[in-house]
């Protein structure tokens, strides 16, 4: 019996039938959440914690807080994001207790602010066109379907990129791009401000887009040396 | 925001702030003019808001792992036991 996320097409049933089903205690509904959201929910457990083992059990302990919550849940917001939500609430406890506490309340810090591309790349004021490209961003390769390899160096990049975010950033473009919940959801999620919410996704991004870049340029100057 | 620029006219600089908030649709309507209005005449930025949603694409398709078979086991046995 397949468990894993993204294995076949199952159609995901909606939240209304969902959560009857649960209720009822329909364990292949159970499995079938089971195996599709925890794969996000470790990912996002690993930024609050220290180690795989720890997110692995901040993992464990969210799905025991949702069988035990299970009727209490009103359906205010998406089952995914009600989830989320106690994933993040757990992980945020069981950080502290390991030392790593984020401080989601004081923003903007100093590596919140600033141009989030180096401002030597555009035309100084005493130029005719202040704040304009010097020279345009090349464009990359376009990614195409044989190329497996590349894509997988491509996320492999992007991956590490990830790792060097502080994390507020890191928690915000996960659970924004990697996890793909929209910005009201990150914003209930976190108990963010949009403001905030915006300024750390945005830098996270420019920031991954710019280890792209140099990607690309490094890929590029290996091919045409040789 | 601190426009020392022509406030008619959005620069490259400008630009590359506001993406996040033009993908997602919250610029405000003269705003979000002035942005599109820049797009159509600069190849620059064009290109650099192709790079961001391809940034955003391949963050997208990132791998995921999955529990430990015994963690799955041991939850569904929760689940079958928590009373009804
Ligand atoms: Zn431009």
């Amino acid at each position: 019996m397949g468990i894993e996320a993204g294995e076949g097409e199952q159609p995901f049933p909606p939240d209304s039938e969902l959560v009857a089903r649960l209720r009822g205690r329909d364990e292949t509904a159970f499995v079938l959440m089971v195996g599709s959201w925890s794969g996000g929910l470790l990912r996002l457990a690993r930024h609050f914690v220290s180690t795989n083992d720890s997110a692995a059990e901040v993992v464990q302990d969210t799905w025991l807080a949702v069988i035990h919550g299970l009727d209490s849940f009103e359906g205010r917001s998406s089952l995914k994001t009600w989830v989320c939500r106690i994933l993040v609430n757990t992980a945020k406890r069981r950080g502290v207790r390991e030392g790593r506490t984020i401080p989601w309340s004081s923003l903007p810090v100093a590596q919140d602010q600033g141009p989030t591309v180096d401002p030597a790349r555009f035309l100084g004021p005493e130029s005719e066109d202040p704040g304009h490209w010097r020279v345009f961003p090349q464009p990359w390769p376009m990614p195409s379907p044989e190329q497996e390899a590349v894509a997988k160096e491509t996320r492999a990049v992007v991956e590490e990129a990830l790792t060097h975010l502080p994390d507020r950033q890191r928690i915000v473009i996960t659970l924004r791009d990697v996890e793909g919940y929209n910005a009201e959801e990150v914003c209930s999620i976190l108990e963010l401000s949009a403001a905030n919410q915006r300024v750390l996704l945005h830098r996270a991004r420019a920031f991954v887009r710019g280890r792209l870049e140099e990607y690309f340029a490094g890929a590029k100057a290996a091919a045409d040396g040789g | 925001m601190g426009d020392d620029a022509d406030p008619g006219e959005m620069s490259c600089a400008q630009l590359v702030e506001l993406v996040t908030d033009f993908l997602d649709g919250t610029l405000d309507p003269d705003t979000s003019d002035r942005f599109e209005e820049h797009l159509r005449i600069c190849d620059g930025c064009d290109t650099y808001i192709e790079q961001f949603r391809r940034t955003i694409d391949t963050l997208g398709s990132l791998p995921e792992a999955g529990l430990p078979e015994d963690a799955r086991d041991a939850l569904l046995n929760a689940f079958r036991d928590w009373p009804r």
